[in-house]
């Protein structure tokens, strides 16, 4: 069901809320979050899409605070909000609260949830294109326990992710650190098994756009301490993000590549080669993962703040 | 810069604040026994690729089938591949699909022929050196336990069962362990000859299920509950397992056995240990077993067998607009069989904690409808506040724990009825599984393979579980045996009338699950 308010207020969103439950039974009970996503209008629709999709496994309220991107002109409409509600079948298990706000109303971002957060359920907010200068600082950040950027979306993916180190406060994470699960944990599980043997040199590469490939490399540089050779493929030579990495040891190298989309080969001394798939993950998947645990992630935090000036030493 | 020692116990790239590394199994085949059944098709084939798919088996894990079949490989192939489309709960994506047939293989052949043994040697030593299994390799006997004897001594035989250093062979048994102390002492012998005790794996698929670690959780890590959790404030505990089919098609494997050796002895006896055993001192399967048989060691059967005791057989008719058969007329039965098909115990535990406790434990057949629940309900409030009329609709709280379906936590309390006059009333707070984790949860036997490939034992019960648990059950199918043909019910109840009985001699009643 979607339910459209135009010109309205977060109290008549929240009236209008209460009537749904009541018409059409229990919609908020169950819900274990509220996830915030900070975006630009006319932006909204893949963010809630990935929102429903991960509502699945986290069933949440979600508020879409929509406003004119930074270099948009200036509103044609005044200051005005808009509302629509979404809930049951057009929002997956979740209930989706779109604010559009126009002028001047979109300066008050916190102002704007307040009425509408779930009473003592924790708040993840979500920056999937523009994000603010400090995240944790913001308005929405300070209220958020859990702030989620992803650089791979920024006009310097690069820039992004040195930004992020530098404004890192707990609490903090970023796409392109999920991104990297399924590599990191191919990588640990090789490790898991004989021979013990230390690693004495990393070569990790990836395309030059993809900022995973970085922090990749600076949590091998920091978890293993040994020399990183950190190497660019182009497209024209390697799948898009991460396309490979190898782990040197005495006894021989690991090697993990993935010369085509979605399947890696894994190969190891005395080891027969592997097919592995390892796809590029979605944004659903990401998002759902980020949600699974709201706790500060210490280790992101480690590889970012002191990972990355390992690596540019 | 001086690198890392990573050594078998420290690997640098899975620190403990590492959230989000899930475990991956080691190098390992996996080797099934009775390919052809029910479970493997249904169950086990689909929980592998689940596994695959979520990444959580290693790049050359092996899959073997074992089966008196006339397929080449591909035919297996083939089986698999039909009953993961079928029965799997994740997506399929041809990529891991791909990855996981490259390991599978078939081995035809007999329980007693040696040379097919001795093809499977072959079959494990080529995936060995081809998939890279390193010499691990667990062997899953899903078969009827009179062919263990012969299946592990075949394995001892032909080297399969050697264990190494540096790699492991584990077996998997489903239960029955046994039919009673004596029939699981012999079978744990025939199994522990060949596999020392900490390879054995016994599966009670009930152990795997979210809703049952979870009362773990819902036990020790909350403050709520455990403060009320003793005689202080339980006034007796029913745990319940009901089926709304009959045992068609088993009906011979069920004669002789029956509801108590069936359910009671593993899955009940172990959401009994579960419930009312004290707070482990860590989750090893060391301290976990312990304390599990500390509760079951404390139990103590009623002294009058007869009055805390129920049993009985469904009878034909209609069942939900379905007609049905009685349990004796069912086809393969034998008309005389005094095998019971509902049965209802009340248990003692004898420890400070639940003095003066009952626990009754109930299951059967063809019952009003499928569920399982553990319901602990609690003493009445003392009601000076409250007149008589003003509390008539308010029962006993409650707690109880659904397993399935429909997995959730329930708790039944009294509430004001809206208007002028003070009355109170039941009314219940509900916490659905399914609305605060919507992710349908892994099956359990994607789980417990997994712990079997990782060597992870808290969820299997340990031989002496097994016996501690025959042990309370032995004396009440001894009594049973002397009491002649069990009382008929009608098909869709909640079970014989001296079930009800049982319960009304104590001034209680069953629950309506």
């Amino acid at each position: 069901m979607i339910v459209d308010l135009s010109d309205t207020t977060t109290n008549g969103v929240a009236k209008a809320l209460v009537k749904i439950r009541d018409e059409g039974g229990v919609v908020t009970l169950g819900r274990v979050l509220t996830l915030v996503i900070s975006t630009t209008l006319g932006e909204e629709e893949e963010a809630i899409e990935a929102a429903n999709d991960a509502s699945r496994e986290h069933p949440m309220r979600v508020i879409v605070i929509s406003k004119a991107g930074a270099d948009a002109p200036s509103s044609t409409v005044g200051d005005r909000l808009d509302a629509q509600i979404r809930v049951g079948a057009d929002a997956g298990a979740s209930e989706v609260i779109i604010l559009r706000a126009y002028g001047a109303v979109g300066d008050d971002e916190e102002g704007l949830v307040t009425a509408l957060l779930l009473p003592d359920a924790p708040v993840v907010a979500w920056w999937p294109g523009e994000t603010p200068e400090v995240v944790s600082e913001s308005p929405l950040g300070r209220i958020a326990t859990r702030r989620i950027t992803d650089a791979s979306t920024q006009p310097d993916p690069a820039a992004a992710i040195r930004h992020n180190a530098k404004t890192y406060a707990p609490g903090d994470t970023d796409f392109a650190w999920t991104r990297l699960t399924l590599w990191r944990a191919q990588l640990a599980a090789a490790l898991d098994q004989p021979p013990y043997e230390p690693v004495s040199e990393i070569e990790v590469t990836g395309a030059e756009d993809s900022p995973s490939t970085v922090l990749l490399a600076a949590w091998l540089r920091m978890a293993l301490d040994a020399p990183v050779n950190h190497g660019i493929t182009t497209r024209a030579n390697g799948s898009s993000g991460i396309h490979g990495v190898r782990l040197r040891r005495p006894s021989g190298d690991i090697e993990l590549e993935r010369d085509v989309p979605d399947v890696a080969t894994l190969k190891q001394p005395g080891q027969p080669t592997h097919d592995l798939a390892l796809p590029r993950r979605g944004l659903r998947d990401c998002l759902a993962e980020e949600l699974r645990r709201l706790d500060p992630d210490e280790l992101y935090g480690q590889v970012i703040t002191k990972g990355l000036a390992l690596l540019e030493q | 810069m001086s690198p890392v020692e990573i050594t078998k116990e420290f690997n640098p790239l899975r620190l403990p604040s590492d959230q989000r590394l899930n475990r991956i199994a080691g190098p390992s085949g996996l080797i099934i026994f009775g390919v052809t059944g029910d479970l493997s098709r249904k169950k086990l084939m689909p929980a592998v690729y689940d596994l695959a798919n979520r990444g959580l088996l290693p790049p050359g894990f092996a899959l073997v089938g074992f089966a008196r079949r006339d397929w080449e490989g591909q035919d297996f192939e083939k089986v698999v591949y039909e009953s993961v489309k079928q029965h799997a709960r994740t997506p399929f994506h041809d990529e891991v699909w791909k990855q996981l047939a490259q390991g599978i293989r078939f081995v035809p052949g007999e329980f007693g022929d040696d040379e097919a043994f001795k093809r499977l040697a072959d079959t494990i030593h080529e995936l060995d050196e081809t998939r890279g299994t390193g010499g691990n390799h667990a062997f899953y006997l899903s078969i009827p336990p009179k062919a263990f004897p012969l299946v592990t001594e075949q394995l001892k035989k032909s080297g399969l069962a050697e264990q190494r250093d540096g790699q492991w062979r584990r077996v998997v048994i489903e239960k029955p362990f046994g039919s009673d102390l004596k029939t699981a002492r012999e079978l744990n012998d025939v199994v522990e000859s060949v596999f020392p005790p900490d390879s054995v794996f016994r599966i009670d698929h009930y152990l795997g299920k979210e809703t049952v670690q979870n009362i773990l959780a819902l036990r020790f890590a909350n403050e709520l509950y455990e403060p009320i959790w003793n005689a202080n404030y339980v006034d007796h505990v029913q745990i319940t397992m009901a089926e709304d089919i009959g045992v068609a098609g088993r009906a011979g494997y069920y004669d002789g056995i029956g509801a108590a050796r069936d359910v009671i002895q593993n899955h009940l006896l172990q959401l009994l240990a579960l419930t009312a055993m004290e707070e482990p001192i860590s989750f090893d399967a060391k301290d976990l077993r312990a304390e599990k048989e500390k509760v079951l060691a404390a139990v103590r059967l009623p002294e009058d067998l007869a009055a805390s005791t129920a049993r009985g057989q469904y009878a034909g008719g209609w069942q939900g607009g379905e007609k049905v058969l009685g349990f004796l007329e069912e086809e393969g039965m034998d008309p005389h069989s005094t095998t019971e098909t509902f049965a209802a115990i009340k248990l003692q535990i004898g420890t400070r904690r639940w003095a003066g406790v009952p626990f009754y434990l109930r299951t059967g057949k063809r019952l009003g409808r499928r569920v399982t629940e553990i319901a602990v309900v609690f003493k009445r409030a003392p009601q000076q506040l409250f007149g008589g009329a003003q509390t008539q609709a308010l029962g006993q709280n409650a707690l109880v724990i659904r397993v399935q379906p429909d997995e959730g936590v329930t708790i039944r309390f009294g509430s004001k009825v809206p208007g002028a006059g003070m009355v109170v009333r039941d009314v219940t707070m509900d916490f659905g599984y399914g609305h605060s984790f919507t992710e349908a949860s892994p099956e359990a036997y994607e789980r417990l393979i997994l712990d079997v490939l990782l060597g992870d034992p808290p969820l299997f019960p340990r031989h002496e579980e097994v016996e501690l648990s025959w042990k309370i059950l032995d004396p009440i199918e001894e009594f049973w045996a002397t009491q002649g043909q069990p009382e008929q019910y009608k098909p869709g109840s909640w079970g014989p009338k001296s079930a009800d009985e049982m319960l009304a001699r104590d001034g209680r009643s069953w629950r309506r699950p």
